[in-house]
């Protein structure tokens, strides 16, 4: 299962016990929890807590690099929401690109899931393999994508041309990153590869929290695999599976590196995320300003997914038995 | 199957043979096999062609007509290129492993201690505390690199941090406290409550029992941490792209993208020898410790 | 028609064998209980029956069809799991129509078998809820309407009762009984409790490491126990062995104790007790067969004393334990016969339910 914070924990194992008061009354009440809990709030308030109300003055401000900022109201969002036909792009591209980056990833993560939780020998040799892409560091396997994918040296293109069946039907050579349509693929393409790891551990981990004896039921009341698939690991799986997509959903919307190390946006801005627009407006045309309100953009979606998760949370949607 | 080692008996001590395994039940595991396969090959691909791609010559890797997929022989020329030439292993490689091991350090103890008290400890605003972790863990680096330069830029005018890596060690556990908080808060609950009463009554003070029964008990769950804090230090793009321009001072991810692409000529073979040995302990650890990762993404879906 | 037939049937768990070439034939409508300690190949066995485990070596037959290869749907039979394997998202009507569903029975058929079951289990009411909104019996209910439903040659049960709480688990006991007699059917049903396999079983089969010990009438299973084994499980408390040697005397035989007693043994016994003259054997007696002293007439009673080492009050009976040279030893007497701690009291023992067993074989003579 994922596991999220519980935050009714505190109601839940606070049950009455004797030992429990007189350790208190040699330890004192909990407040040493504050003490415990100094270092990290430091690290957060003056590193994200801080920033990220800076990252909010920017963005009402005309901050440039090197010169003082003064306020301007809403003017930069306005700005770009309406004069700016690279972010309306941008913000489609993103949609876009997480849309089908996720539902490819679950798809593709639950299949393999499925596979992996079968099989019983070479089990860690497999695993092991599919895992791989989510740790090796990102942008150097990027790096190794960018070659396959290089218009000169793609040995995808190599393969169309020169092996048989492709090589008599006639695809390509295609220009993967040089073509708008084509390198939104290819980096959606890379994002799936690097990402369907996460699914497939997190499902795998979904499927063992069933009760084997469930199948053992089903498999007497006489039902297929697909059967037993759709009457009894989906409908059981529809929790994690929901918390999952919502997590992903979010690191999708923020990837910077695929896109950075592919395409830099290009070409013509057709692969521009948010985090990639809103690193050339700060760091490229040192527009602090704009760079802050691009990636603010991501505030509200991130809100609200926030608010989805806590409420799956609440409302414990497991099916215990 | 055990028909080798043992002779199955029956009623009248004769031999009984060993039944085969219904052919649907064997024909099903058979092709969960091939079925995988696919994904298998998909996952390693393009570390395949990191690797075959650094041995050829740079002679092997112009000549377009050559199935790509092998090489005729290893070259090493250009692992000697990186070493030589770059600052490959001078720097970016020694920068990447301080960062690393600082980071992990800082990390995973202030996140111990915050995932203790919020798993254990009453007090007022235990809950808003936990939603705080929540958050600040999904908050995309996107959305903090720009003021972040700000704060570095604050920093340095009273401790020279900008363009070191300083200014990395400092900005990485923002993303990573708040995921070993959380990995560990778990790990922490089902320790029970009872093992640390005891330690109490038998006169623990609040971070001696800490220390003596509950770290002990979530060694696991703190080993999963650890490795969870190098893998993503040593993965990092973003900050170190926006905080160093110091060719020296880089880490191994900015300075194979910035320093080893140059002009409209790639040299693919010490390209891709960078990144096999940027990737490369990375992996060894993965192979390692494959358990730990699993147990982790597992407790705390994570970036 | 329902027999089952187990030939020479072996499991392994890779290299560790969980079942180990057992025999066994059950006959159509009977109840045959499968008990034995936590290990004993009992579960394995059912689930090989079911198809739900492969069949190391051997065969399985039902009626007259080998069925090693037949997948459990097409077996024609229906199994309580232990821990109920209710479908947690599903209604209690769902649950226990799932089998008929796929199959594809027509929905009025469904409706009439499903209304049956809930009727005989009476659980009419809660055929809306989900399995969650139930208590542990209403879910060991719903379990076995799922399997009732089904309408199968042969019902399997997996210690199905254990889960519950004692009272409860009485009452259910009763309950299975009852319906075995109205839903006149193919019963193998596992546990590892031989109270519940003596009060449900027409024959119970003991299994230990993954062989079968005996097979027999609860009765049978209770006065003529063929190993050590048998004789320790069944019965509760269980039965006493204290090592002795037997001699002969007078033409007959005599069991030698420790403190100098001697039981002779009764005629009918001679010939079996034969062979063990001369050696280190076990001399078994149950404890309700060593009792408080009675006015006895019958030859095969005989009277000792000893001193009362603890008290073990139960209500109608008091067990009584006492130390016959180094062994303890249960004793069940009726409470106001009974001695105070640390006294002696007279004793008779029964010598007709004596058991006389080989500690080289394990195998009583």
């Amino acid at each position: 299962m994922v596991s999220v914070p519980n935050v009714e924990r505190a109601a839940a194992s606070s049950s009455p016990s004797s030992v429990r008061s007189r350790v208190k009354k040699r330890l004192g009440p909990d407040i040493d929890g504050y003490g415990f809990l100094l270092p990290a709030t430091i690290v957060m308030i003056s590193l994200v807590v801080y920033p990220f109300c800076l990252a909010i003055w920017f963005s009402v401000s005309d901050a440039f690099v090197g010169e003082p900022a003064s306020y301007v109201g809403l003017e930069n969002f306005i700005y770009i929401l309406t004069e700016d036909d690279i972010f309306i792009e941008t913000i489609w591209n993103t949609l876009l690109f997480a849309f089908w980056s996720v539902l490819f990833k679950v798809v593709l993560g639950l299949s393999c899931a499925l596979l992996l939780q079968r099989i019983l020998k070479l089990k860690r040799f497999f695993r092991g393999s599919v895992l791989l892409p989510f740790v090796a560091p990102t942008a150097l396997s990027t790096l190794g994508w960018w070659l396959i994918l290089d218009p000169t040296y793609s040995h995808i293109n190599w393969i169309l041309e020169n092996m048989w069946p492709f090589s008599v039907m006639g695809f390509g050579p295609y220009n993967f990153l040089g073509e708008p349509t084509l390198a939104m693929a290819s980096v959606i393409f890379v994002n799936i590869w690097r990402g369907i790891p996460f699914f497939i551990i997190t499902i795998l981990a979904g499927l063992m929290s069933i009760p084997e004896h469930l199948y053992d039921a089903a498999e007497i009341d006489g039902a297929s695999t697909w059967r037993k698939f759709r009457s009894i690991t989906l409908p059981l799986l529809r929790p994690v599976l929901a918390i999952i997509i919502l997590f992903s959903t979010i690191f999708t919307l923020g990837e910077f590196n695929i896109i950075y190390v592919l395409t830099r946006g290009g070409p013509m801005n057709s692969t521009h995320l948010f985090s990639t627009y809103s690193f050339t407006y700060g760091i490229l045309n040192h527009e602090i300003a704009l760079g802050a309100a691009v990636a603010l953009f991501l505030f509200p979606i991130l809100v609200l997914i926030v608010v989805f998760l806590l409420r799956m949370v609440r409302r414990d949607t497991s099916h215990e038995l | 199957m055990s028909s080798s080692t043992t002779t199955l008996t029956g009623s009248g001590g004769r031999e009984v043979g060993i039944n085969k395994v219904p052919i649907w039940r064997r024909r099903k595991a058979a092709l969960n096999y091939v079925a995988l396969l696919p994904y298998v090959f998909f996952a390693l691909f393009p570390f395949y062609i990191m690797f075959i791609t650094s041995i050829k010559t740079d002679q092997e890797i112009n000549n377009l007509g050559n199935s790509p997929f092998w090489a005729t022989g290893i070259a090493t020329e250009h692992y000697v290129y990186l070493a030589t030439n770059t600052s490959f292993f001078q720097h970016w490689f020694v920068n990447t492993l301080i960062v690393t091991v600082a980071v992990t350090i800082i990390s995973v103890s202030i996140g111990t201690l915050a995932a203790y008290a919020l798993a254990r400890l009453r007090f007022r605003g235990v809950e808003l505390f936990g939603v705080a972790v929540f958050i600040t863990y999904l908050i995309p680096q996107t959305l903090l690199f720009i003021p972040l330069i700000d704060v570095i830029n604050t920093i340095d005018d009273y401790v020279p941090i900008r363009d070191t890596y300083w200014s990395l060690i400092l900005t990485y556990p923002t993303f990573l406290i708040p995921f070993v908080t959380w990995l560990l808060m778990g790990y922490f609950k089902t320790i029970p409550v009872e093992v640390e009463e005891c330690a109490y009554l038998d006169g623990c003070s609040r971070l001696g029992a800490l220390f003596r029964v509950v770290l002990p008990m979530a060694v696991p769950g703190i080993m999963c941490a650890i490795l969870f804090s190098i893998t993503l230090s040593w993965n990092e793009l973003l900050y170190s792209l926006v905080f160093i321009q110091d060719e020296a001072a880089k880490t191994i991810s900015v300075g194979v993208i910035t320093e080893l692409i140059r002009g409209d000529i790639y040299y693919w073979g010490s390209l891709m020898a960078a990144c096999f040995i940027g990737a490369l302990p990375i992996i060894m650890i993965y192979g390692f410790f494959m358990d730990y990762f699993t147990s982790g993404l597992t407790a705390g879906a994570i970036k | 028609m329902a027999e089952i037939q187990l030939r020479d049937l072996w499991k392994y768990y890779d290299e560790v064998p969980a079942v180990r070439g057992i025999n066994l034939d059950i006959e159509h409508n009977e109840f045959i209980a499968l008990v034995g300690p936590s290990g004993c190949g009992k579960t394995t066995t059912l689930r090989m029956i079911a198809g739900l485990e492969d069949i190391t070596a051997g065969d399985i037959s039902v009626g007259d069809r080998i069925v090693n290869e037949v997948a459990p749907k097409d077996r024609d039979i229906a199994m309580v799991f232990q821990n109920y394997a209710l479908y947690p998202h599903m209604s209690v009507f769902q649950n226990m129509s799932f089998g008929l569903r796929l199959r594809k029975t027509p929905k009025e058929e469904i409706d009439r078998r499903v209304n049956m079951a809930a009727d005989i289990l009476n659980i009419g009411e809660l055929l809306e809820r989900r399995p969650k909104q139930l208590s542990g019996g209403q879910r060991q209910r719903v379990a076995m309407g799922r399997a009732i439903v089904r309408d199968p040659q042969v019902f399997l049960f997996d210690e199905p009762l254990s889960n519950l709480d004692a009272k409860l688990r009485v009452q259910m006991r009763t309950e299975i009984k009852k319906i075995h007699q109205r839903v006149k059917t193919t019963v193998v049903y596992v546990t590892h409790d031989q109270v519940e396999a003596m009060t449900l079983a027409d024959r119970i089969v003991v299994m230990n490491e993954g062989v079968i010990e005996q097979v027999g009438t609860p009765e049978e299973m209770y006065d003529d126990p063929q190993t050590l084994f048998v004789a320790s499980f069944i019965g509760s408390p269980s039965m006493n062995f204290i090592p002795c040697q037997v001699e002969a005397a007078n033409g007959g035989l005599s069991i030698q104790l420790a403190d100098n007693l001697s039981f002779p043994v009764p005629a009918d016994r001679l010939d079996r007790c034969g062979p063990g003259v001369g050696r280190e054997m076990l001399f078994g007696i149950r404890p309700e067969h060593i009792t408080d002293k009675r006015p006895h007439t019958d030859p095969t009673h005989h009277n000792f004393t000893s001193d009362v080492v603890v008290l073990e009050p139960m209500g109608i009976d008091t067990m009584v334990f006492i130390n016959i040279g180094e062994t303890e030893i249960t004793t069940r007497s009726r409470p106001r016969a009974v001695s105070q701690v640390g006294q002696p009291m007279e004793f008779t023992i029964d010598m007709a339910h004596m058991h006389l067993i080989d500690p080289k074989t394990d195998v009583v003579l």
